[in-house]
């Protein structure tokens, strides 16, 4: 096997948000039938990691909790090329937050790297379903990885030395980090594009049995820190948003040219908010 | 985590909604203040402002916390806490806060947190915010509700924080009710900033990091501030103008370009047009590229499927321009035109610059 770096990547199952649609009248998320597709910001994760393995060697292991179904995004990410793929799957599992996400995640990633010793988790930025992108920095935490998030490029990384540096969009501009392998990166959006699995990928990806874990076998020690039980926050409550009261107000002229148009718009624009106008003339005169 | 001692339930909660009884001595409500390079994030003062009514409701202190070097900005933003309502200010001072780095930052936090105790801790969901948040939240173990857009006290005085979820098609209110503090972040533009009052002063409580930079394994070997750089500044842009599929014609982009420039706004597009190529990927507005929340948002010959809706519903005023009556963008939209962008796009950008040079002349 090679020296590269042992590498998971931590991916989730959700629902394809393009596909959901609100119902016009009862203003609820019609949910039936909606496809599920692998958590976008994680493909970037994902292709990070192959982008590695392509220059260094090494292993990616794909890693997802969830129901049986998630099985689906795991034959995914093998079908682009991941080399192994383990579901953590268990109703002790269900309805956990982000903290006890990540405890049940940290669990499986030991047990991975109980064989040889993880280098690298990737995640992606965050879930588009859960928005929160806490995992990432909860399992770094959990595993004392160094935490890398918001990686926009990773221009060197040094296994012999150990060490790894990384370009992290901050406030403002870009942070150029060094540190410690093993680390832990959220990959920013955006920043690769995720290649197509080849033919022989693809083909593996149909047969490959995914290994399916549950906690037992994923090595958890605390079942009150998983899933619901070993979750601090509650959802205590669920609705639809207001419907805006009214749909977008038409703006028209009376000759109907455009510049008539175009001369009404400005005139709404500044008049529905008051302080837009000093906003433009301080950011135009400076420029 | 310590266990909670076994009190009995509370009618109809189940007993891990329980508040344990040492945690009943977390009091008042905490706020973080983002300070970068001598900078405070706004994001900050917003959350003071929120953090006030909070604090008022429950009857408690409301504290800023700053952490940064021994540096003129430092006690700027201290000062400045004050200003924004803050009744104490917790200040770590330290040459190895001078940049933000995960682990000086996530032990001062929750070195502060252990010692003083506070029963909610709001910070900006900046890319600083949420990486320190998620840090200290699982360091203290401890419940962290990101992304809120409103924030309540509930009638046994928890916080009731409620988030978009399902890409902002539905709203939830979470709890933390049996541990503390309660943590959560909140968007920059979400919460309104209040006036400062310049006269306003309070409690300084300094405390010592006691850290040595040898300790440190992550550093910082340069920033590259954005300035230098041609990278698009979507999210945080005050005006933005976007084009879409109605553009027609890649060379078209330029229509965009030329109206962002005379509204000094950052300019970005559709999906569609990053997958054609006709724009980079970092401007793209949408759930799979950037969320915007300016004050005012030109959406040009974008359809608004909710991939777009998503990224961008959170602008203060939006307007969209659309040959199709019936596009989804009018749902969302504030002001519309229905009409061809090519012919509208010049003329707005003729009707702006007029109408600023006008003004310009007169203030």
């Amino acid at each position: 096997m090679s020296q590269g770096p042992n590498m998971v990547v931590c991916i989730k199952q959700v629902p394809d948000s393009a596909q959901i649609s609100v119902h016009p009248v009862t203003n609820t998320i019609m949910r039936q039938g909606v496809p599920t597709i692998i958590n976008p910001y994680d493909l970037f994760a994902l292709e990070a990691a192959l982008k590695l393995r392509d220059q260094l060697g090494g292993k990616v292991t794909v890693l997802t909790m969830g129901p049986p179904m998630a099985a689906s995004a795991l034959r995914k990410a093998l079908g682009h090329g991941a080399d192994d793929a383990i579901l953590l799957s268990d109703r002790f599992f269900a309805g956990a937050d982000t903290l006890a996400t990540s405890y049940a995640l940290t669990a499986a990633i030991n047990k991975i790297g109980a064989e040889r010793p993880v280098d690298i988790v990737f995640t992606g930025k965050q879930t588009i379903d859960g928005d929160t992108a806490q995992v990432g920095p909860g399992i770094a935490r959990r595993m004392g990885l160094n935490q890398l998030t918001y990686v926009s490029a990773i221009p060197s990384i040094d296994l012999e030395a150990g060490e790894i540096s990384v370009h992290r969009r901050a406030e403002g501009g870009v942070q150029v980090l060094k540190t410690k392998l093993p680390c832990l990166i959220t990959m920013l959006e955006a920043t690769n594009e995720l290649r197509r699995g080849s033919l022989p990928d693809v083909l593996r990806a149909e047969r490959a049995e995914i290994k399916v874990w549950n906690a037992e076998a994923a090595g958890v020690e605390d079942l009150g820190k998983c899933g619901m039980k070993g979750s601090p926050t509650k959802v205590s409550k669920v609705f639809a948003p207001k419907p805006r009261a009214e749909k977008a107000k038409m703006i028209t002229a009376e000759d109907g040219a455009p510049a008539s148009v175009a001369a009404a718009a400005v005139e709404t624009l500044l008049d529905a908010d008051p302080r837009l106008l000093s906003v433009l003339t301080k950011q135009t005169t400076v420029a | 985590m310590a266990q909670a001692p076994a009190a009995p339930p509370a009618k109809g909660r189940k007993k891990t909604e329980e508040l344990p009884e040492h945690l009943k001595a977390y009091k008042n409500v905490w706020v973080f203040v983002e300070l970068e390079h001598g900078r405070v994030h706004p994001v900050s003062w917003e959350l003071l402002t929120e953090g006030r009514k909070l604090a008022d409701a429950l009857g408690v202190d409301l504290c800023g916390v700053v952490l940064g070097p021994k540096a003129e900005g430092t006690e700027k933003a201290v000062a400045e806490a004050f200003h924004y309502s803050a009744n104490r200010v917790y200040v770590i001072e330290d040459p190895l806060l001078a940049e933000y780095r995960n682990e000086p930052y996530t032990k001062a936090m929750t070195d502060l947190v252990n010692k003083h105790k506070p029963e909610i801790l709001m910070l900006g969901a900046t890319t600083l915010g949420r990486d320190l948040a998620g840090a200290v939240a699982t360091t203290l173990q401890t419940g962290l509700t990101a992304d809120c857009t409103e924030l309540a006290i509930d009638d046994d005085k928890s916080l009731a924080a409620t988030r978009p979820t399902f890409g902002g098609s539905l709203l939830c209110t979470i709890m933390t009710r049996a541990a503390r503090p309660q943590m959560t972040t909140v968007r920059p533009r979400v919460m309104a900033m209040g006036d400062p009052d310049r006269g306003r002063t309070g409690e300084v409580v300094r405390e010592p990091l006691d850290m040595a930079e040898e300790s440190i394994v992550t550093k910082v070997l340069d920033f590259i501030p954005d300035s230098d750089t041609n990278q698009a500044q979507l999210a945080y842009a005050d005006i933005v103008v976007a084009g879409g599929m109605g553009l027609q014609r890649p060379e078209n982009i330029r229509l965009v370009v030329d109206l962002a420039q005379v509204l000094g706004a950052e300019y970005g597009c559709s999906r569609p047009l990053v997958q054609k190529g006709w724009m980079t990927a970092d401007r793209q507005i949408g759930q799979t590229g950037k969320t915007i929340r300016p004050r005012l948002y030109i959406a040009c010959g974008i359809s608004g499927a909710i991939q777009h809706r998503v990224g961008s519903e959170g602008a203060d005023q939006i307007l969209a321009i659309n040959m199709d009556p019936n596009a989804p963008i009018f749902d969302f939209a504030h002001h519309g035109i229905v009409g061809d962008v090519l012919e509208l796009l010049p003329a707005l950008t003729e009707a702006f610059r007029k109408r600023l040079a006008v003004d310009r002349m007169a203030g």
